[in-house]
This record gives C-alpha cells, sequence and structure tokens, in this order.
C-alpha cells in the first residue's frame, strides 16, 4: 500500500467515511474551548476594550480564507498535471467554506470597523484585495457550475485557481507594501507576536478548530461529489443498495 | 521528460510569469494604491492637492482644540518629521486620542489648512490588558528620568 492508493475515489471515500467524526468533535470542542478563552478568560484590550474581541473570529477566518484558496490552487495544479479525479474533487469541495470564511472575515472586519476606525468599508488595499477573493471564489463556483462537462469544467475551474493565486500574497503582504487603513499583522513568522499570551491563545484555538471544521466539511462534501460522479460504478451501486 | 512533468513544469512556469506580470503591474499603480500620503509626501507635491484625498500620521500631543460650537475640531497630524493643521466639523471615533494613529480626507484650503470631510482612527496591530499597557508605560517613564 502506498500513498497513490488514496488517489482512487473508492478508497478515499472509505477513509473519508472514518475520518469525519473524528475532524467534527475537534471542531466543535475546539470552538467551545475557543469560545470560552476568548470571551470569558481574555482580558479587555488597552486602547479598543471589548470591541477588539471580533478578532477572535475575524481573524482566524480571514486565514482561512487565504489558505483555503492556497490548498484549492494546490489540488488544481495537481490535477492538471496529473490528471488525478480526485484532485479536481477536492477544489471542488473545498470552494464553499472559503467563500463563506472569505465572507464571514469581511462581515466581521466591517463590524469591527465602525467602532474602532469609524467607517464599516474603506477602499484601501487589504480590504479590497479581501474583496476580490471573495469574487475569485463565487467565480471559480460560477464557472464549475456553468460548464455541464464535468472534465472540461474541472480544468477551467483549475486554472481560474491558479490565475486567481496571485491575489493571496497581495491581501498578505498589502498592509506591508503599501499605507493602509488596516494595521499590520500581530502574528508573522518573522517577529514575536505583538498580542498578549491569553489572547493569543484564544484566537491560536480558534484558528485550529476553523481548520478542523474545514476538514470535515470537505470531507463531507468530497464523499458526495464522489458519489455523484461514479454512480454508474459498481461499489457505489452496492452502497445504495445497502442503504436504501 | 514524461506529460505530466512537461504540463508540471508548464504550470510552474506560467504561474511564476503571471506573478512577475502582477509584480510589475502592482509597481507601476504604486502611487494610486496608497490609501493615504504622510505630511511629508503632501510637502513634496505627491499627493493629489487638485482633488480630495487623505493624509495619514499621529494626532499631535497636545493640538487637539475644540471650538466654541462644540462640533468644529482642530488638530495637527504629524509624521514626526513634518505637520499639518486640520479642521473637521463632524463626531470623532472613539479610538481618536492625541499620539495615536488618524487618517482624514479632504482637501488643502487656501490657508493651507486641511479641511476635512471624515476622519479615521488607525490603530495598531499591538493588543494587550489595560494593566500591562499602564506597566509599559510605567517602565517607559521610568527609563527616561534615568536617562535624564
Amino acid at each position: 500500500m502506498n500513498l497513490y492508493t488514496f488517489a482512487s475515489p473508492v478508497t478515499f471515500y472509505h477513509l473519508a467515511g472514518k475520518l469525519i467524526p473524528w475532524f467534527t468533535w475537534s471542531a466543535i470542542l475546539l470552538t467551545v474551548v475557543g469560545l470560552y478563552l476568548s470571551f470569558f478568560v481574555a482580558p479587555t484590550d488597552f486602547q479598543q476594550s471589548e470591541a477588539y474581541r471580533i478578532i477572535f473570529i475575524h481573524v482566524p477566518a480571514a486565514w482561512m480564507s487565504m489558505f483555503i484558496y492556497l490548498v484549492m490552487a494546490f489540488w488544481g495544479a495537481i490535477g492538471l498535471a496529473f490528471n488525478t479525479r480526485l484532485s479536481f474533487m477536492m477544489a471542488r469541495a473545498l470552494a464553499p467554506t472559503g467563500a463563506i470564511f472569505t465572507f464571514i472575515a469581511l462581515w466581521t472586519g466591517a463590524w469591527w470597523g465602525k467602532p474602532m476606525w469609524g467607517a464599516w468599508w474603506v477602499w484601501d488595499a487589504r480590504l479590497t484585495s479581501e474583496l476580490i477573493l471573495l469574487f475569485l471564489y463565487v467565480g471559480i463556483i460560477a464557472l464549475w457550475a456553468a460548464i455541464d462537462d464535468i472534465k472540461r469544467g474541472d480544468r477551467a475551474g483549475a486554472l481560474l485557481t491558479l490565475i486567481g493565486a496571485i491575489n493571496i500574497p497581495i491581501i498578505y503582504f498589502s498592509v506591508k507594501w503599501w499605507n493602509t487603513l488596516h494595521q499590520g499583522a500581530s502574528i508573522s513568522l518573522t517577529k514575536a507576536p505583538s498580542m498578549a499570551k491569553i489572547m493569543l491563545i484564544g484566537m491560536l484555538v480558534m484558528a485550529i478548530a476553523a481548520w478542523f471544521y474545514t476538514i470535515a466539511v470537505a470531507l463531507v462534501r468530497v464523499r458526495g461529489i464522489i458519489l455523484e460522479r461514479e454512480r454508474q460504478s459498481e461499489w457505489v451501486k452496492e452502497i445504495l443498495e445497502r442503504e436504501t | 521528460m514524461k506529460s505530466r512533468h512537461k504540463k508540471l513544469l508548464v504550470i510552474v512556469l506560467g504561474v511564476t510569469g503571471l506573478g512577475i506580470a502582477a509584480a510589475l503591474i502592482l509597481n507601476a499603480f504604486q502611487s494610486n494604491l496608497v490609501f493615504f500620503f504622510s505630511p511629508t509626501q503632501v510637502e513634496r507635491g505627491e499627493a493629489p492637492t487638485d482633488r480630495a484625498f487623505r493624509i495619514g500620521g499621529l494626532v499631535e500631543s497636545g493640538s487637539v482644540k475644540r471650538e466654541a460650537d462644540g462640533l468644529t475640531v482642530r488638530f495637527v497630524v504629524t509624521d514626526t518629521a513634518k505637520s499639518m493643521n486640520v479642521v473637521y466639523k463632524g463626531i470623532l471615533p472613539d479610538l481618536f486620542k492625541e499620539g495615536k494613529g488618524v487618517v482624514a480626507e479632504g482637501k488643502i484650503g487656501t490657508d493651507g489648512t486641511f479641511n476635512a470631510s471624515q476622519v479615521l482612527a488607525k490603530h495598531d496591530e499591538n493588543y494587550m490588558p489595560p494593566e500591562a499597557a499602564h506597566a509599559l508605560e510605567q517602565a517607559q517613564k521610568a527609563q527616561e528620568t534615568l536617562v535624564k
């Protein structure tokens, strides 16, 4: 048995079925712990008082919105190069969650911006590039939906995903490259986090919860896609017979 | 070379090319992507003074003055090198404080004062409990007296 075994939809369908409960329960547990830390344990902030607590939702959502896109681009590239069916299915399974996280990041950002900055929305580089990310997600999903031929749709979507991947470093570094209203990163690989420890822990727990949630729902979705695409094959027919 | 490796190479090259193109375009639009100009940039004439633009910097300590009508506020925006007088009529955001970041949108009047139509607070990326901030402040003061 090697890694390629899991590239076969049958094997992966069963593997995903076994993994889903683990990721689901971990996500629930981490969310409960994370929200408790964020809203009851973490202290108020010296300048933004209670309003800063939006960070515990906003930042994990924003991270996921960018990370999921990179994962989609990765699967798209693998699919285009190696013609692996499962890669495209993974990309399709991830897109809705990425779009939702992008939307949450923008929405909570507006809620945060109004009381702190004094504006719901400004056209600075960070906010605008994140909005473009939302359009990219929606555009890719629409493109898949518009092309009936599954194989052609997969390829077109993967290509658009790869082209749009350029936007991710732009979002991430926008606050560094240009003057923006949005503040710089509190957490980066190059410097110590500029956040009190307990605030940081709350945010990281929420971020890991978002990861597990994403994996759980993506696996559920990819199972659905596998069943739909393999509906002519014997093993799917067997499953359907057993379940009905 | 196998065809799938060739495809992978094409993808990698394609994305790299796209990245370089994007970098060049963004570089060309550099001046249009900034959200605000610093007082130094305004002085150097980099800001589009013929239409509304934004200036950003710190609110100079001790510069905020409220006029008798209770709504009009005058303050000085500084980037520590150059500074600029700003007048604004309206409600300021909660985070607007002396010594903190601010972004104001408006035009330069005939007397050289910046007439702001909107004032936004720009906060930094530091998050800590008030006690920690207080302790930091105390430590800084202690250090200053030591230096003196």
